[in-house]
C-alpha cells in the first residue's frame, strides 16, 4: 500500500538550515547536508529545502549545495527558493534535486508552471502554495507568506492543476509556526478537487496531528521543520505511532 | 568494473551516477555504441515521455545497440517502460525486449501518478536477493508494465502492476532503486555483484 509520506523542511539561509517562527525571527539549526544524511537515516520519506530569503532578496538558487544534497542523500528530495524560470529549474535538477517547488513566481507567471510542465514533466513540479483565511475565504499569499494577493486558493489549486502542477504543497500561514495543528480543512478541500498528491505544511506540532492531517485533512504528506530540527517530535517514534494508528507508514 | 549508464534524451540520470559513487563506482555516461559494448554492466535510467525517447534512440540507431548487448543491462522506471514492446504514452513501440504492454493507471480511483514509498512482494530472479518482502521502494510513474511471466516483483497501486523483470542478461524495476534508501542501495549492489 502507498505509504503516507513524512518530509522533513529544512530551510536554508547562506547555506544552513534555519527556521523561523511563522517566518520571522530566524533560529540556526545546522548543517543541511548532514542534517539531511540524518533524517534519512532515521526513516525521513522526502526532504525539502527551501531557500527561504530567496525571493525576498532576489537570491540565485543554491545548485552547488543541491549537488553536494545529491551526493550523499539517497532518498528522494525537493528544492525551491527563487526559482523564476525554465533556466533555474534545470540547474537545479542538473545537480541532483529529484523535485523543484515554485511559488511566488508561479502566482506572478502562471505560465511559467506550463512551461515547467512541459519541460520536465509534471512528476518533478511541485507548486507551494502559501494560503491565509481571510473573512472566511483562503487567499493565496507570496513571498514568503508577506504579500496579500487578490486570488482564491481553491481556484489557483484548480489553476496550477490544469497547467501541470505535479504535487501541491500547501502551507496555511495561520498555522505555521504555532504548533497547533495542521489545516485540516483546506488540506482536504485541496486533496479532494485535484488528484495529484497534497502535501500539508505548517502547524504540527505533537504527533497526533500529522494523524488528523493523513486522516481528516486526507493529506498524502506531511511536511514540517522546527519539531524536527529541535528534536521535539523524532521521525522513528512518530512513524511507530502513525503505524499503530493504522495509517500506511513506510 | 566498468558501468556505462546510457545518454538519450531523458532525465535523472545524475542520480542513479551519485548513487553508484556511493557504492564506489565511477559510471560513465555515454551513447556511443562503442562504449557501451565495451562495459561490463549497462545502466538504462530515466525519466522522461516514451513518445519523444524512441524516436530519439532510434535516430542514433540506439535502439538495435542496446537490445543486443550481451553484459548485465539493468532499465530504471521509465527505462524498463522503454524496454517493453509497447507503451500507451505517445502510443509507440518500444525496445520490445519483454513481450509487454506499458499502460496507463485508469484515473478514478487514485491519484496519479503513483508517486511515493511502496511495498513490493512476490519476488523471484537475482537481484533481490538479500531484501526482506514487503520492503517499500520509492516510485514516479503515470505507467505501468503489465504482470507478466518474466515479473520478478509486484506492486499493488489501483491494481497489480510488475515492480521488477528479469530475462537472460536483462532486468528492470519501475521503483528508483538510487532513491529507495537502504534497501535500494542493496539492489544496486546485487547488480554490480553480478
Amino acid at each position: 500500500m502507498l505509504a503516507k509520506r513524512i518530509i522533513p523542511c529544512l530551510d536554508i539561509k547562506d547555506g544552513r538550515t534555519v527556521k523561523g517562527i511563522n517566518f520571522l525571527g530566524l533560529r540556526d539549526a545546522g548543517d543541511p547536508v548532514e542534517l539531511g544524511a540524518m533524517y534519512a537515516e532515521q526513516g525521513a520519506d522526502e526532504l525539502t529545502f527551501l531557500d527561504i530569503t530567496a525571493t525576498i532578496e532576489g537570491r540565485d538558487t543554491f545548485a552547488e549545495l543541491v549537488k553536494k544534497i545529491a551526493i550523499h542523500l539517497n532518498i528522494p528530495f525537493t528544492v525551491g527558493g527563487g526559482i523564476k524560470s525554465v533556466h533555474d529549474v534545470g540547474v537545479l535538477l542538473a545537480a541532483g534535486a529529484d523535485k523543484i517547488t515554485i511559488n511566488s513566481a508561479a502566482v506572478y507567471n502562471p505560465q511559467l508552471v506550463t512551461d515547467l510542465a512541459k519541460e520536465f514533466g509534471s512528476q518533478c513540479i511541485v507548486v507551494a502554495i502559501d494560503t491565509k483565511l481571510h473573512d472566511d475565504v483562503w487567499m493565496v499569499h507570496t513571498h514568503g507568506g508577506h504579500q496579500a494577493t487578490d486570488i482564491r486558493t481553491l481556484d489557483w489549486v484548480k489553476e496550477v492543476y490544469n497547467r501541470g502542477a505535479g504535487e501541491i504543497l500547501l502551507t496555511s500561514m495561520n498555522h505555521d509556526g504555532t504548533k497547533g495543528g495542521f489545516a485540516c480543512d483546506i488540506t482536504r478541500q485541496v486533496s479532494e478537487m485535484v488528484d495529484i498528491p497534497v502535501i500539508a505544511s505548517g502547524g504540527a506540532g505533537t504527533m497526533e496531528h500529522f494523524k488528523d492531517v493523513f486522516t481528516k485533512g486526507k493529506a498524502d504528506a506531511a511536511l514540517a521543520a522546527s519539531i524536527f530540527h529541535f528534536k521535539e517530535i523524532a521521525i522513528p517514534e512518530l512513524k511507530a505511532y502513525l503505524k499503530q494508528q493504522n495509517i500506511p507508514i513506510r | 568494473m566498468r558501468v556505462a549508464i546510457v545518454k538519450y534524451n531523458a532525465g535523472n540520470i545524475q542520480s542513479v551516477s551519485y548513487a553508484l559513487n556511493r557504492l564506489g563506482i565511477e559510471p560513465i555516461v555515454t551513447n556511443d555504441p562503442d562504449e557501451l559494448y565495451k562495459a561490463d554492466k549497462i545502466i538504462f535510467p530515466g525519466v522522461g515521455d516514451a513518445g519523444t525517447a524512441m524516436p530519439y534512440l532510434r535516430e542514433r540507431g540506439l535502439d538495435s545497440v542496446l537490445v543486443s548487448l550481451k553484459q548485465p543491462f539493468l532499465g530504471i522506471c521509465f527505462g524498463m517502460q522503454l524496454m517493453c514492446k509497447h507503451s500507451e504514452e505517445g502510443d509507440v513501440d518500444c525496445l520490445g525486449i519483454f513481450d509487454v504492454n506499458v499502460k496507463r493507471f485508469p484515473s478514478g480511483t487514485e491519484k496519479v501518478p503513483h508517486m511515493g514509498w511502496n511495498t513490493i512482494t512476490d519476488f523471484k530472479g537475482t537481484l533481490l536477493k538479500n531484501i526482506t518482502p514487503e520492503s517499500y521502494v520509492y516510485f514516479v510513474h503515470s505507467y505501468y508494465a503489465e504482470m507478466n511471466p518474466h515479473s520478478t516483483a509486484t506492486c499493488n497501486y489501483v491494481l497489480d502492476f510488475s515492480a521488477g523483470i528479469e530475462k537472460d542478461n536483462f532486468f528492470a524495476f519501475q521503483f528508483h532503486p538510487e532513491k529507495s534508501g537502504t534497501v535500494g542501495a542493496q539492489i544496486l549492489k546485487n547488480f554490480i555483484d553480478l
